[in-house]
């Protein structure tokens, strides 16, 4: 006769245990909060979905979310074909391939809240390089007055920051091309734009892709450095969601409607790696072999 | 099309090559005649793509010209040499459709849209794949893939030449006999100078009117399928074309005999060799074994049995070598010895064959 022994599933138990503490439980404590109120003294009311409606009602939120949108539309508008500007220019082998690359990782080796002191100083006016320079020259830049200044230091810094993630990938990617599609495309007398278009970007789409998702990702959850820059201001100019997010909830101690904003934060999120995962798998599937 | 001329050819990938060793391709001159088939036989990294690349002008020689009827282009692009060139690995733009890659060469030279409709359907018709010309390349098998690189290749029809590096490395057997005989119909048809790399010799030797085999950066020998069987210049000719390859026995040459394993063989005309090794090749297809009588010693190691014939692998003096057996033959009872005909006998030494000395030159 079979014995059926059932222990195997105690191996399991130390995933689950770690899984439950670094997520379910911390995610559940927020979906806690949510559906509850409070008057202090650790005293919870039950509020089912009201702070839901309430946040989808404010104009707060959706004004964070607009930010936020443009400002990750902004940047990968940028960083995407500059990457790849930046990738065709690179050497393509010897030393200063190598010299190239190290220079390319820097900016990615720094950290965040680094790259916003080192923005947040150099845009200053009055002892920063650049503002200085720039009200020098008459410009009037002031990130922390001028809604324009103030955005373009946010954007530019994160430009400066990971258009070497893009340019490292797109890199990547066109190295893997076979010599022969560039002797074939010469054979076939293709012009510079006709190789571009037909053979470097398809063979780097997959890169790309990955290199779209992770900014984008990156950029929808920026906090560190437009914060240490400017702070979400002038006003609520750069305040983007997770800005408005600690301030409602650390801030303003507002843990009802930050614990429905974070979930609706968190469910926007998934959604979007969803649709690049989908698009993603489907590029392979027409990759693969009939 | 046109007749393409080496001149004192030679390519080394290295920036201050040396000595002969540094060289890829050794110093070269070459015809290549106006609408012959060459198939370019050798084994791998003997510089035959180096070559074929220096001739499409993907590679610009260290020395040496190149000239398309009479021009020199060996610092003309690519573009400019209209030359077709099929690599070994298939190359597609795969975002196109299987019509758009057969027509990007034409578009490219700004061909008008009905003759490239027409040549296209024309070359879908020839490599097999009208059913497919509206799908995507991308998805497409490898043989698909590379027989839309055959078509891009065949598109243009006033091509100074077409080159094909290995093209049908990743095709099934049953489509490489296809193929290949497309290639050849296409050559009688149109009278390209064609250009074919291999390492395989029954494609060099069907396709091609001229082999040439390349062995070590040289040119080693030029010639129809029949003067590499019969008469190869180099041992490596002897060793790399035919199945098995010849027999090469150290020998002795006094005049018109030469001593192999102790035994005397007549070699049919007074060859003058100097000190060099001196080596005598015979093909395995002219040994016969004999039990009595004159020959060479031999011991029967092995016989194989591969259907349209059977291989008897030899050890004569210690060298491994063999003959062929026609199917209904059978080695005789206690054969230990092997002869052969004069005529079909080479002498070669320091591996390169020394021809027969003429009667003519015998009499004066």
């Amino acid at each position: 006769m079979k014995t059926v022994n059932q222990k195997a599933w105690f191996l399991v138990l130390p995933v689950l245990v770690l899984v439950a503490f670094s997520a379910v439980i911390p995610l559940m404590t927020v979906v806690n909060y949510s559906v509850q109120d409070t008057f202090g003294n650790n005293v919870f009311f039950w509020a089912g979905l009201d702070w839901f409606r309430d946040m989808l009602a404010s104009d707060r939120m959706w004004n964070a979310l607009v930010r936020q949108l443009v400002f990750s539309a902004i940047i990968l508008a940028i960083e995407v074909p500059l990457g790849i500007f930046v990738a065709l220019n690179m050497p393509k082998s010897g030393v200063w391939a190598s010299f190239c690359l190290v220079l390319m990782s820097l900016p990615l080796l720094i950290p965040w809240n680094v790259v916003g002191t080192i923005w947040q100083i150099f845009g200053r006016v009055d002892i920063g390089l650049l503002g200085y320079t720039l009200d020098a020259i008459g410009i009037d830049y002031n990130y922390t007055q001028g809604f324009i200044a103030a955005w373009a230091t946010v954007i530019v810094m994160d430009v400066w920051h990971w258009t070497s993630l893009v340019a490292l990938l797109a890199y990547a990617g066109l190295r893997s091309i076979p010599d022969a599609y560039y002797q074939a495309a010469k054979i076939d007398q293709a012009s510079r734009w006709k190789v571009f278009r037909y053979i470097e970007l398809p063979k780097m789409s997959g890169v790309l892709m990955i290199a779209i998702l992770l900014r984008f990702m990156d950029s929808f959850m920026i906090y560190t450095e437009p914060f240490v820059v400017t702070g979400g201001g002038p006003g609520n100019a750069t305040t983007f969601l997770s800005i408005d997010l600690v301030k409602m909830a650390l801030g303003q101690f507002d843990l009802g409607p930050a614990a429905a904003f974070s979930l609706m934060y968190f469910l926007v999120i998934l959604l979007v790696s969803w649709v690049f995962y989908t698009v993603m798998t489907n590029l392979d599937k027409r990759d693969g072999v009939r | 099309m046109a007749k393409i001329t080496l001149d004192n050819l030679a390519h080394s990938y290295l920036p201050q090559p040396k000595g002969e060793d540094d060289y890829a391709l050794k110093e070269l001159n070459h015809d290549w005649n106006d609408g012959e088939a060459y198939a370019l036989l050798g084994a791998s990294g003997c510089g035959k793509s180096t070559l074929l690349n220096i001739i499409s002008g993907l590679l610009h020689p260290s020395q040496g010209r190149i000239l398309f009827d009479g021009h020199d282009v060996t610092h003309a692009p690519t573009a400019e040499r209209n030359i077709a060139q099929v690599f070994q690995f298939p190359v597609v733009y795969d975002t196109m459709s299987v019509r758009d890659n057969l027509a990007f060469p034409l578009r490219n030279r700004g061909r008008d849209e009905t003759y490239v409709a027409e040549r296209v359907q024309e070359i879908a018709r020839m490599i097999g794949m009208e059913a497919e010309l509206d799908r995507k390349a991308r998805g497409l098998t490898a043989d698909a893939k590379q027989k839309i690189s055959l078509g891009r290749g065949m598109v243009r029809k006033d091509v100074n030449a077409l080159l094909f590096d290995e093209p049908l490395t990743v095709i099934d057997p049953h489509m490489k006999w296809e193929l290949r005989t497309q290639l050849k119909q296409l050559h009688q048809d149109f009278g390209h100078t064609m250009i074919y790399v291999t390492h395989d010799q029954t494609e060099a030797l069907t396709f091609a009117d001229k082999v040439v085999v390349m062995y070590d950066g040289r040119v080693v020998q030029i010639g129809t399928p029949q003067e590499l069987f019969e008469r190869p210049a180099h041992t490596f000719v002897g060793y790399f074309i035919g199945s098995p390859g010849m027999n090469l026995f150290d020998a002795e040459v006094y005049g018109r005999t030469a001593r192999i394993a102790g035994a005397e063989v007549d070699l049919g005309a007074v060859h003058e060799t100097g000190r060099g090794r001196v080596q005598v090749g015979v093909r395995p297809e002219f040994v016969a074994l004999r039990a009595d009588g004159p020959g060479v010693p031999a011991r029967v190691s092995r016989v194989e049995d591969v259907g349209r014939h059977k291989i008897v692998r030899l050890d004569v003096g210690g060298t491994s070598s063999s003959a062929i057996l026609p199917e209904h033959e059978t080695v005789p009872a206690g054969a230990d010895r092997i002869v052969f005909d004069p005529a079909v006998i080479n002498v070669y030494e320091n591996d390169w064959r020394v021809p027969p000395v003429r009667r003519g030159r015998e009499a004066a």
